[in-house]
C-alpha cells in the first residue's frame, strides 16, 4: 500500500481565513476536535455532485418569518438579502438556504434553550428560500437579540443569523453565521474569533444597506455569500 | 469578493432551521432495496454528541439526507443500497455537523459486504488498516451500523475539505 498511500495533512486553518477544529477559547471545540491528521482526496476524486432542491421544496411564505403566525412577532423587522456565488463569482441559481435565528429577546424557540428571556408565540425563526437565477435571496425577519451563553464567564454571543448553503457540490456545502455590523460583543466572542484574520472575520459581518431600505418599513441588510474553499498547499 | 464566506459553528440549536422536516429517509422505508443505518456520534470522552447533525449524500443514486442525534447521539438514516461509480467501491458521502465544530467534518461509509470492491478502492486501499475500519460500517439487525468517533481511540478517518 505504500506507494498509493494518500496524504495526511494537519488541519489548517488556510491562514486564518478559515476556523481550525480545535479552538480551545470555544470550550465545545476541546472534546470534539479530531486529534489525527485529515486525509487529503487527490483532485481526481473529489465529487463535485450534490443534492438539487427544487421549488417543491420551499413556499413563497417560508422566507418571510415575520408572517409564520396570526400576529407580528416583537423587534426590529429587517430585510437580509444577497447573493449566494461560486468561488468564480458568478451567482449559484436555484440553491437552497436555510436560516435560523433566535427572537428579538434573544431567544431560541428550542427545548434546551435556557436563557430567561421570552418566547414570542408569533416568532419560530426559521426560513428557507431558493436562490434566483442570478443567485439573489431575500428574507424578512426581526434582528435577534444577543444572548448569554457558559463558554465562559459572563459570556455572550453577539447577535447572528444561523445560515445554511448546499452550493453545487456536497463538498462546498456552508454553514455559517451572519452579523451585524459594529457590534460591540465582536472582540469577545470566541466563535466569531475562531477565524483569525481580520479581512476574513469581516466577511461574516452583513452591511447596513439603504438600497433593500424599505421606507416605512425595515432596515436592510446585505450579506453575500461566497461558496468553496480556500486552497491549502499540497505537502508530501 | 470571491473570497469564501468562513464557517461557523451549527451551534446547539439547529433543529429549528435543519430539522424542522423529516428528511432521514434518502428513500422511502421499505423501498425496493431500502437498507436501514443507525449509528452515534461520540466525543473524545467515549460520550454521546446530542447536538449534531449528520448529512448523507449518496452520489451514484442521487439521493440525499439528513438526520439530528437524539439524547444518546444516535442517528437513524434509511437509504437504498448504494452502487459503485467511476472506479470507486459503493459508498455514502457524510457531512457531520455539531455544536463544538467550527467546520463540518467530512467521512464516508463503505459496505461490509462488498470486500472485493473495497479492496480495490482507490482511497479504502491507500490507508492504514486501522484507519480502513472506521469507514466500514457493520451489519446489524438486518441493516447497518456506522458510529462515527470525532476523537480519541478508534477516531473515524475524516478528509480535508
Amino acid at each position: 500500500m505504500s506507494d498509493r498511500r494518500l496524504v495526511r495533512v494537519e488541519d489548517s486553518d488556510r491562514g486564518g481565513r478559515e476556523p481550525r477544529y480545535l479552538h480551545p477559547e470555544y470550550r465545545s471545540s476541546v472534546k470534539r476536535a479530531p486529534a489525527a491528521p485529515l486525509v487529503l482526496l487527490p483532485e481526481a476524486l473529489a465529487d463535485r455532485t450534490g443534492p438539487v432542491f427544487g421549488t417543491g421544496d420551499v413556499a413563497a411564505a417560508d422566507a418571510d418569518l415575520t408572517a409564520q403566525h396570526d400576529g407580528d412577532p416583537l423587534g426590529e423587522r429587517i430585510v437580509v438579502s444577497g447573493r449566494v456565488l461560486g468561488s468564480d463569482g458568478r451567482g449559484v441559481p436555484g440553491t437552497l438556504l436555510e436560516i435560523w435565528q433566535a427572537n428579538a429577546a434573544g431567544r431560541y424557540r428550542h427545548g434546551s434553550d435556557r436563557h430567561p428571556a421570552p418566547l414570542d408565540p408569533n416568532f419560530t425563526g426559521a426560513g428557507r428560500c431558493l436562490t434566483d437565477a442570478d443567485g439573489r435571496y431575500r428574507f424578512v425577519t426581526v434582528k435577534p437579540g444577543a444572548y448569554p451563553w457558559r463558554n465562559h464567564p459572563n459570556a455572550w454571543r453577539p447577535a447572528h443569523i444561523h445560515l445554511s448553503v448546499f452550493g453545487r457540490a456536497f463538498i462546498d456545502r456552508l454553514v455559517t453565521q451572519m452579523y451585524f455590523p459594529g457590534d460591540p460583543l465582536f472582540e469577545f466572542d470566541p466563535i466569531f474569533q475562531s477565524v483569525r484574520d481580520p479581512a476574513a472575520r469581516q466577511r461574516l459581518v452583513s452591511a447596513f444597506d439603504w438600497e433593500t431600505t424599505a421606507p416605512e418599513w425595515a432596515l436592510g441588510y446585505r450579506f453575500d455569500i461566497v461558496l468553496g474553499s480556500t486552497p491549502i498547499e499540497e505537502s508530501p | 469578493m470571491t473570497e469564501p464566506t468562513p464557517s461557523q459553528t451549527v451551534g446547539p440549536f439547529f433543529t429549528i432551521g435543519l430539522c424542522a422536516r423529516p428528511q432521514q429517509e434518502l428513500v422511502p422505508e421499505g423501498a425496493d432495496g431500502a437498507v436501514a443505518i443507525s449509528g452515534r456520534v461520540i466525543d473524545g470522552d467515549g460520550e454521546p454528541v446530542p447536538d449534531a447533525v449528520v448529512e448523507a449524500w449518496d452520489r451514484a443514486g442521487g439521493h440525499w439526507g439528513r438526520c439530528g442525534t437524539d439524547a444518546g447521539g444516535a442517528f437513524h438514516l434509511v437509504t437504498a443500497r448504494p452502487a459503485g461509480a467511476g472506479g470507486e467501491a459503493p459508498h455514502l458521502a457524510l457531512l457531520v455537523f455539531a455544536r463544538g465544530l467550527l467546520k463540518p467534518l467530512l467521512t464516508r461509509m463503505y459496505l461490509p459486504d462488498e470486500k472485493e470492491a473495497n479492496t480495490a478502492d482507490p482511497v479504502l486501499s491507500a490507508l492504514e488498516p486501522d484507519e480502513r475500519a472506521t469507514l466500514v460500517a457493520r451489519p446489524a439487525d438486518g441493516g447497518l451500523t456506522f458510529d462515527i468517533r470525532l476523537q480519541g481511540e478508534g477516531q473515524t478517518t475524516f478528509f480535508v475539505l
